[in-house]
């Protein structure tokens, strides 16, 4: 990030420099490349977290079942054991669930929802915590206590919590919403518990930026406020904003879950990873616990992987580290 | 000081009112209660009788008035699901949550503490990257899931400990505790680790850094220049050091503890507070949502009041300026 700011300020005082290389040739010579080449557990996280992906957005393709056609479900075939153990069919490498649905499908469709509710509601809560980030930074005074009040309210209570008080009142309020409905109070309560950190990152970063020379030449050849505030000071302080997001989506995916799994988050007719473990949960004490493991396990290597690539890009982009 | 102290009071109360007119806000348009209660078929006259009973026919500001003043009092009316005092039936829940926050702070402190400052005096060895990359699991594994897979070891597999309920209960006046039996006690193991994973983390990991950056103060050198032994520079200087941002963190987590609980309770039907929250949601049952609301909120705000102002205390640099809250 530090490179690409430098070159902003050249750039914005009207010095004549030869023409940059391109941003992906930079990026693949630049520094955080090289230390994603040279950390093993980045590169494992990243091949984790692009396997899941890839079979989550390609469902359609990958998955041997389509375990939402009614047509191809046997009820004979419920409740099966993975393939490897006795009574499985090769039919079903992972086993199957109540209805018969083929568990490693499921997942794959299952992934699929929980990914989408999960970066939906990063997206949202990043252009929301961002902007007023930015504007309360920027502006100060009035609007810039105010909003950090609000923020004040909203740490006082833990995210999750916010999250499940506004999705329950979201159920409460439309009992039978449609689909697209409960994917909407979902993905807003999630987000609305997860803005405050990014507008109190970029706020402080932006009282930094404000004070800094480019902005100031800026302010003097008149550009206009919100101008600077969008084309000068936002590329320089998104670098803290990446790591926050990388980590929230983790905890976005996680909290998508657990609302799902306390019967509260997706629709039960397209169930996500949570959904399918609150289904599993019910079949624990017959011994069938490969309806609960799979999308357990699928969950908390996302949720990892996830993880791991928010440590290591956090170290990446401190200077401090390097 | 006291300035700064009232502010912050002035604050918490807004804060309450706010929680409170906008959970009564909303409570107001939610679902039809009254459906929920007597079902499809009920005829209007029984209807128009059961809204006036619960009061449901008032105007809203009357209905907001009346809500703030029994409110104050731990007056919330009747359970519109249960049909018994909410008041009752969170006082009867209360001890429950209370005791599984309590055990597993406790918990995560005992266990947190030591792994941290092990794992911050022998950074680098094989034990303590161990300990690291459990605890980012800890943060990666959601506690629900944890909790199923302790039932489906301990309870399912090998049977030795229970799954669901509380056991046995000694009742002590109005308060019922589980640490006085033995069933109590196996019943309050699982769920108590099951909500203790994650602030174990994070203590584990907050030990470790605020270690680290203690053991590379100035004042360490000179206690090692001065001789003093290993054991007396890491648990007399070092440790005691530490304590402080730790222990504000643990109070603040004590009402993380507390909601959190609505998972972990869910998951070992453990007859606490949350249970209650996640069936009145179901049941859109408003009188006891908005009594938990409020008084999770109350919570809260006086942890994070009382933590405020034992910041006052703790830090005399704080005391120089008026400024104390400014950061």
């Amino acid at each position: 990030m530090s490179s690409s700011s430098s070159d902003g300020a050249t750039t914005g005082s009207a010095v004549v420099i030869p023409k940059a290389p391109g941003r992906l040739a930079r990026f693949f010579d630049g520094d955080v490349w090289h230390s994603f080449c040279n950390s093993p557990m980045a590169i494992l996280a990243a091949v984790i977290a692009f396997i899941c992906v890839f079979c989550a957005l390609f469902a359609n393709w990958v998955a041997p079942h389509n375990p939402f056609d009614l047509a191809s479900l046997e009820l004979i075939d419920a409740r099966l054991p993975p393939a490897w153990i006795e009574g499985g069919k090769s039919k079903y490498l992972l086993g199957t669930d109540d209805q018969g649905r083929d568990l490693l499908s499921a997942l794959m469709y299952g992934a699929r929802i929980s990914l989408f509710v999960g970066l939906a509601s990063v997206f949202v809560s990043l252009v929301v915590g961002v902007s007023l980030g930015l504007l309360s930074g920027f502006a100060g005074g009035k609007v810039d206590a105010f909003i950090m009040r609000v923020c004040d309210v909203m740490l006082s209570f833990p995210s999750l919590l916010v999250a499940l008080l506004i999705d329950g009142l979201g159920k409460a309020m439309f009992p039978n919403a449609p689909d697209a409905l409960a994917y909407a109070v979902l993905i807003v309560a999630i987000s609305l518990s997860g803005w405050v950190q990014y507008a109190r990152t970029v706020r402080g970063s932006t009282l930094v930026e404000r004070n800094k020379e480019y902005v100031q030449a800026a302010r003097v050849i008149g550009v206009k406020p919100s101008r600077i505030m969008v084309r000068h000071v936002l590329p320089n302080v998104l670098g803290p904003v990446l790591v926050l997001a990388t980590i929230q989506v983790a905890f976005a995916i996680i909290a998508e879950a657990t609302l799902s799994f306390l019967g509260l988050g997706v629709p039960p007719t397209s169930p996500s990873l949570g959904t399918l473990i609150r289904v599993g949960n019910d079949f624990l004490f017959s011994g069938e616990w490969w309806i609960t493991i799979w999308p357990g396990a699928m969950l908390v290597l996302i949720a990892l992987s996830v993880n791991l690539l928010g440590d290591w890009l956090r170290d990446a982009l401190n200077p401090r580290l390097r | 000081m006291l300035a700064f102290i009232l502010r912050r009071m002035g604050q918490a109360i807004l804060v309450m009112l706010t929680v409170a007119f906008v959970a009564f806000m909303i409570f107001q348009y939610v679902g039809d209660p009254v459906t929920n209660l007597l079902g499809q078929d009920a005829t209007p006259e029984q209807r128009i009788q059961l809204r006036k009973d619960l009061g449901l026919d008032e105007p809203f500001p009357v209905q907001f008035a009346r809500f703030i003043g029994n409110a104050v009092q731990g007056e919330f009316g009747l359970s519109l699901r249960q049909g018994r005092k909410v008041s009752t039936l969170i006082a009867e829940r209360l001890p429950a949550t209370m005791e599984l926050a309590m055990t597993a702070g406790v918990l995560a402190l005992i266990v947190g503490i030591p792994l941290g400052v092990y794992a911050a005096l022998k950074r680098g060895s094989f034990l303590s990257q161990a300990l690291m990359t459990f605890s980012l699991l800890g943060v990666s594994l959601p506690s629900f899931l944890f909790g199923i897979l302790l039932i489906l070891i301990f309870a399912v597999t090998f049977k030795i400990l229970p799954s669901f309920g509380r056991g046995d209960v000694v009742a002590i006046g109005s308060w019922t505790t589980g640490y006085l039996t033995v069933d109590g006690w196996k019943h309050l193991v699982l769920p108590a680790i099951t909500l203790s994973l994650a602030n174990m983390a994070l203590v584990l990991r907050l030990v470790r850094s605020e270690m680290l950056e203690v053991l590379r103060t100035d004042y360490i050198k000179f206690a090692r220049a001065r001789g003093l032994n290993n054991r007396a520079v890491h648990f007399g200087h070092a440790l005691k050091n530490t304590l402080v941002p730790v222990l504000t963190i643990m109070g603040l987590q004590l009402g993380q503890l507390i909601a959190f609980a609505i998972i972990t309770e869910t998951v070992f039907q453990w007859p606490g507070m949350g249970l209650l929250f996640i069936q009145a949601v179901q049941f859109a049952d408003i009188p006891v949502m908005a009594a938990y609301l409020l008084l999770v909120s109350g919570i809260f705000v006086s942890i994070n009041l009382l933590v405020d102002m034992l910041y006052l205390v703790v830090d005399p640099r704080l005391h120089v300026d008026g400024k104390a809250g400014a950061h």
